[in-house]
């Protein structure tokens, strides 16, 4: 055997286990899951077929719409908004905050990060909800006179969603700028441009792939999340994730819910081939 | 506008730890409710989280199936990315993209298509199957990780290391894994906060034998309590102390 033809088994036999797992665990579920889709119920048995009828139900139920458009709205919401907010946090980071101090604030900035997901949409319910420290501060500087109905709704969740989102924002954009040479600011000073030129035309497309990917990134977390919905909306509009988990829990549709992930992951790439263009997945 | 930033850099911090100093100060609250008034201090709901039989072996299952599951996700993520990183082979473009595909799914879709899978072949919810569906959502990261990792200065002493006679499998663990060391315990301790709390896949896939978030998530049904408050405050405890750790132990050591 040649020494090439030694080296590729060698690297096939080294990167099998990978593919394997992911095969096994991933792709083949999926598939799974796909055929189940056309499955259809009778009564609590599931009757397997090719019937087009869950996606048919997805796509004209009032209910299923529904979901379909509150998870778009709020997730493309939350991802404009903490694009917005992160964008200048990892700016001043990287460029006021003086170096020896830059971890440390970022440390600082991601720190809430650890606390558990879960905990961290209840603490959320704890700030704002009737009873809850901001209502209570604001009844008592006399702002309001009745406490605001925050938690439960639409609004609880984009806040819940937004604390989470512009912490991992911050992170991939700060990587992005501190990697920036100083000396393309300069330059364009240097030519004349004024600082919000500068920005407009040299800092922002020179980090584009980095907010983009980490916008693409927001987008997938944000709207296949359950817990945040769930804990800070309410019930009063579902998204397509509670959705998903209603069918599983209450009545056992397996094939809706299998044809409703299928509608959910058929969303993300499209939004992943929207923004292909910019999106370096391979360097996050 | 010099003192512009500043405040924005303040108003952020603010937004970012206010629901974070409201949990942990409530998990002292001295009464049933973790809300305004506070009534004082009291280390009650900590000794009653502590003592709770229940939420402590969720907390074992929740740190076993991180630890493994993560340990796995390393070992087959490295491997990959070695073989990525040194060898030529047909179709390595196709290869990466499907290896860290996983990661642009959600979880929701990943743990539904597994219990689909595990309803056919008759396999029960268990700690088995989360952990199964935990190396699946962080190989991708150990890969990546990996794989950015691999510089050409590691080339060099991997062929000084086989042309001395090591086997591959010892240039592997005595050259290769070493010089990554950093990364490396990035990638692994990364995955076990990813894992330990993690809520939908073990949702889905464990029974009777849950993890923490789980448990959690069952303590919120009986609505709003300083005990929540109390166990989300030692989550965040342990998780910030891997985190200075990690800081401390890789960080400091890489520069």
């Amino acid at each position: 055997m040649t020494l090439a033809a030694k080296e590729r088994r060698l690297g096939w036999g080294l990167i099998a286990p990978a593919l394997i797992w992911t095969a096994a665990f991933f792709i083949l579920p999926f598939l799974a899951m796909l055929a189940l889709s056309f499955a259809s119920m009778d009564g609590r048995e599931v009757m397997r077929g090719f019937d087009p009828g869950n996606y048919v139900r997805v796509f004209t139920d009032p209910t299923m719409l529904g979901a379909l458009g509150n998870s778009l709205e709020i997730t493309v919401v939350v991802t404009v908004i903490s694009v917005v907010l992160a964008y200048p946090l990892a700016a001043i980071i990287a460029f006021r905050v003086p170096a020896r101090w830059q971890r440390l604030a970022l440390l600082l900035a991601v720190l809430p990060f650890w606390t558990s997901y879960v905990v961290r949409s209840y603490s959320w319910l704890l700030v704002l909800g009737q009873n809850g420290v901001v209502n209570k501060a604001l009844l008592g500087i006399g702002v309001i006179a009745e406490p605001l109905e925050i938690a439960s709704t639409r609004a609880a969740t984009v806040i819940g969603f937004v604390h989470f989102f512009v912490m991992l924002l911050t992170l991939t954009i700060y990587a992005n700028l501190i990697q920036l040479s100083p000396n393309y600011a300069r330059a364009a000073q240097d030519l004349g441009a004024s600082r919000w030129q500068t920005f407009t035309h040299v800092i922002l497309p020179l980090t584009l792939p980095g907010v983009v990917t980490g916008a693409f990134l927001t987008f997938v977390l944000c709207i296949g999340d359950y817990i945040t919905p769930q804990i800070l909306g309410g019930n009063a509009e579902l998204t397509l994730p509670q959705l998903i988990m209603l069918q599983l829990g209450r009545s056992g549709n397996f094939p809706l819910a299998s044809a409703l992930s299928v509608v959910l992951m058929a969303v993300v790439t499209l939004a992943y081939f929207a923004s292909s263009r910019w999106l370096r997945l391979d360097r996050v | 506008m010099r003192v512009l930033p500043w405040v924005y850099l303040a108003l952020a911090y603010a937004f970012v730890f206010l629901p974070v100093v409201v949990l942990v100060a409530f998990s002292f609250q001295d009464g049933r409710l973790p809300v305004p008034p506070f009534k004082g201090v009291t280390l009650d709901w900590y000794a009653k989280v502590l003592t709770d039989d229940d939420l402590m072996a969720a907390l074992v299952n929740s740190l076993l199936v991180a630890v493994v599951s993560s340990a796995v996700a390393l070992v087959l993520g490295f491997l990959a990315a070695h073989a990525l990183a040194r060898v030529r082979l047909p179709g390595s473009v196709l290869m990466r993209g499907v290896l860290i595909a996983p990661m642009t799914v959600s979880y929701l879709i990943i743990a539904l298509g597994l219990l689909t899978v595990f309803n056919q072949l008759g396999i029960r919810p268990s700690l088995w199957a989360t952990g199964i569906g935990h190396v699946v959502i962080n190989l991708p990261l150990c890969f990546a990780i990996s794989y950015a990792a691999m510089g050409d200065h590691q080339k060099s002493a991997e062929r000084a290391a086989r042309d001395l006679g090591a086997s591959e499998g010892q240039v592997l663990l005595h050259v290769s894994a070493p010089m990554l060391a950093a990364p490396l315990a990035a990638a692994f301790f990364l995955s076990v906060t990813f894992s330990w709390d993690e809520f939908i896949i073990a949702f889905l896939l464990t029974r009777f034998d849950v993890t923490l978030p789980v448990e959690i998530w069952s303590m919120l049904k009986s609505g709003l309590s300083p005990a929540t408050n109390a166990v989300g405050s030692l989550v965040f405890l342990v998780s910030v102390t891997l985190v200075i750790l990690l800081e401390i132990l890789v960080f400091r050591r890489a520069k």
